[in-house]
């Protein structure tokens, strides 16, 4: 174990990554020399040089591009796009590229790539620097999506990432980089797809992801106060999502809350919601509830960012809304 | 001078006629119902693939466009692979997941036609950063079409290239169309002067000649290939047929007759030599040889649901 930040886990395991294996780079704007508008990729280009922690121009439709081609082509490519709100400009190469070419093409080759980037509000960054929309990549058969809330899990998954043949999102919370931890030493090895039980409790369950895994675990501590023990489930990968891990919850406790920034309509909560009506729907004493960002581009303002962002209060209002 | 490996021109000859017949066959089966969804062929720009082809590796990568059936055949992709992935059958290049807008084979470095105008550019690029940062002599190419011209990437495509020393050749096949409208009415610019301003070399060539083009292509190659930088070429070419099969071509001016490479080939060899008869026979022989690949993809078997379902995340890297 070692004291950390969740900025210097992904920062450590990309230098990991690149030492293990010649074919890993990256390429973003301003992560060589600027050492990222985070200071995730800090150091890398001293240590690696400017051809495997490559800055590129503003440019996120082709760097997403190149990045495909830099996969066919035997190389492991991690690309970073700097916001997510800008892979709107680099949707063809992700979507109708990278997430296809293996399927497509019948199986020849595979596009192991991985685009880091990072998402949700609390910076007051506005509208369009603020949104989670891990939701887009994980309705396209072809993708991977991850989203770590530790330390550990940073690590881990961005290397789980690195090495899938697969194209893969790894979604890092902005909010989440100064974060302190402890990164075990050596750190563990987690495939993508496992969730993890983040708390064990009894009467209720909350799936989660990402930043809002913190939310909750203190909405779960404030419940427990009142005799509610709420078992917390880290899905850390959205796509795919571990199932089974959710339904044996769901099976001890009964009841179900899926909480994520992410706006709640249409969101992954609504997909682990409408699976588990089917696959568990005997398992359930009440109604599955929802927490998710409103249906509201995130505003500005502290006050208006700070009312938007889904909270403590609203997860135990879930709980509560489950016993009907 | 002549550069050296350049082939003969009745070999250039042979390879844009096996082309031309093959895509005939595809006219045909498309309007049985043999070849489902929608085919663009590209008569009358085989000079273009088939020359700029001419001088690369089987290690150099090419990425190709909607109108990519000339480009997977000249890199080496097999009758067999083609016919059966147009048809939709289990044997073909992609399995019949992609068809002709997505035929591919990667084993030529032919990484792929695309469904997306401009999709394929920035592949190529990445594919040529691949090979320089391998420390290998391969080049990549990017084959686009003059409508491609009004996408953003090729803009993004091109300054990185420039700025980062990638071996890499733009060459686009400019047949005046932007799928029904006259390309004048969709680019307020020249690939020329596009060229000029991210400082890369630029050539424009008649790209009905094959020979002329092969000698081009032959020049480019080894330039980019010694000198790790970009290049472009426009190759001013002629859409013989519609922009899909299918395509009433309303908006087309008839009365102008069309220039086809296969005709000038043809003529050149006439006059250098080679005897009528002789090229009567070789287009029989291309003729039997692609009728007989029709007839196999014809008779082989559909692929499975059940294979699609499992096919859609590879299980390890394959390179």
């Amino acid at each position: 174990m070692s004291a950390s930040r969740f900025a210097h886990a992904i920062n450590q395991a990309l230098d990991d990554m690149m030492e293990r294996d010649p074919s890993v780079v990256l390429l973003g704007e301003d992560i060589g020399k600027a050492g990222g508008t985070f200071a995730v990729t800090r150091g890398l280009q001293d240590k690696f040089g400017a051809d495997r922690v490559i800055d590129m121009p503003i440019a996120e439709n082709a760097i997403a591009g190149m990045a495909v081609g830099l996969a066919m082509s035997g190389m492991k490519p991690v690309a970073e796009i700097m916001f997510m709100d800008f892979v709107a400009l680099a949707m063809d190469a992700i979507v109708n590229q990278a997430a296809k070419l293996h399927f497509m093409f019948g199986g020849q080759g595979s596009v192991p790539l991985v685009i880091r980037t990072q998402h949700g509000g609390g910076l007051n960054a506005g509208p369009q620097h603020s949104q989670c929309l891990e939701g887009w990549f994980a309705h396209i058969p072809g993708l991977k999506v991850v989203c770590p809330a530790t330390l550990d899990d940073a690590y881990a998954l961005l290397q789980a990432a690195i090495e899938d043949p697969n194209p893969v999102l790894f979604i890092e919370n902005k909010s989440l980089y100064p974060m302190k931890g402890a990164l075990s030493d050596p750190p563990p090895r987690i495939r993508l797809g496992e969730a993890r039980i983040a708390r064990h409790g009894r009467d209720v369950t909350i799936v989660t992801y990402g930043a809002m895994l913190h939310t909750v675990l203190a909405a779960a501590g404030t419940l427990a106060g009142d005799g509610i023990e709420a078992e917390v489930i880290d899905l850390r990968t959205l796509q795919p999502w571990d199932e089974a891990t959710v339904l044996a919850s769901l099976s001890r406790t009964h009841r179900l809350v899926v909480a994520h920034e992410a706006v709640e309509a249409f969101g992954p909560g609504a997909e682990i919601a409408a699976r588990m009506a089917h696959v568990g729907f005997d398992e359930l004493d009440g109604p599955i509830v929802r927490v998710g960002g409103p249906f509201v581009p995130v505003p500005f303002s502290r006050k208006l960012e700070a009312e938007y962002m889904p909270d403590e209060q609203q997860v135990i209002d879930a709980v509560r809304a489950t016993y009907g | 001078m002549q550069p050296r490996n350049q082939p003969a021109l009745l070999d250039l000859y042979e390879r844009m006629l096996l082309i031309r017949e093959a895509e005939r066959n595809c006219g045909t089966l498309f309007a049985e119902g043999a070849i489902p969804g929608f085919i663009h062929l590209s008569d009358g720009q085989e000079a273009t693939c088939v020359g700029m082809m001419a001088s690369l590796r089987p290690d150099d990568t090419i990425s190709s466009t909607h109108r990519g059936h000339g480009h997977a055949l000249a890199k080496g992709l097999s009758l067999d692979a083609f016919f059966n992935e147009l048809m939709g059958k289990e044997a073909g290049a992609c399995k019949g997941r992609g068809g002709s807008m997505h035929v591919a084979d990667l084993s030529v470095g032919m990484l792929g036609a695309n469904g997306i105008v401009g999709g394929g550019i920035a592949i190529a690029v990445g594919s040529g950063l691949a090979h320089k940062l391998q420390g290998k002599d391969a080049i990549a190419v990017s084959f686009f079409g003059d409508g491609a011209m009004a996408e953003g990437v090729l803009h993004e495509a091109m300054n990185i290239a420039a700025l980062k020393s990638i071996p890499v050749i733009f060459v686009c096949e400019n047949n005046g169309w932007s799928e029904f409208s006259p390309t004048a009415t969709q680019v307020s610019f020249t690939l020329e002067k596009l060229a000029e301003a991210y400082g890369i070399a630029y050539q424009r060539i008649d790209g009905h000649d094959v020979e002329r083009v092969a000698v081009l292509g032959a020049e480019v190659v080894e330039t980019v290939r010694r000198g790790g930088r970009p290049a472009v070429v426009e190759c001013l070419t002629t859409r013989i047929r519609g922009h899909y099969e299918g395509d009433s071509q309303r908006y087309r001016d008839h009365s102008q007759p069309l220039v086809d490479p296969i005709d000038i080939a043809r003529e050149k060899l006439l006059k250098i030599g080679v005897e009528a008869p002789a090229l009567d026979t070789l287009a029989a022989q291309i003729r039997d040889q692609v009728l007989a690949a029709v007839d196999r993809a014809r008779a082989s078997s559909e692929p499975s649901f059940s294979s699609v379902m499992a096919g859609v995340y590879a299980t390890e890297s394959t390179r």
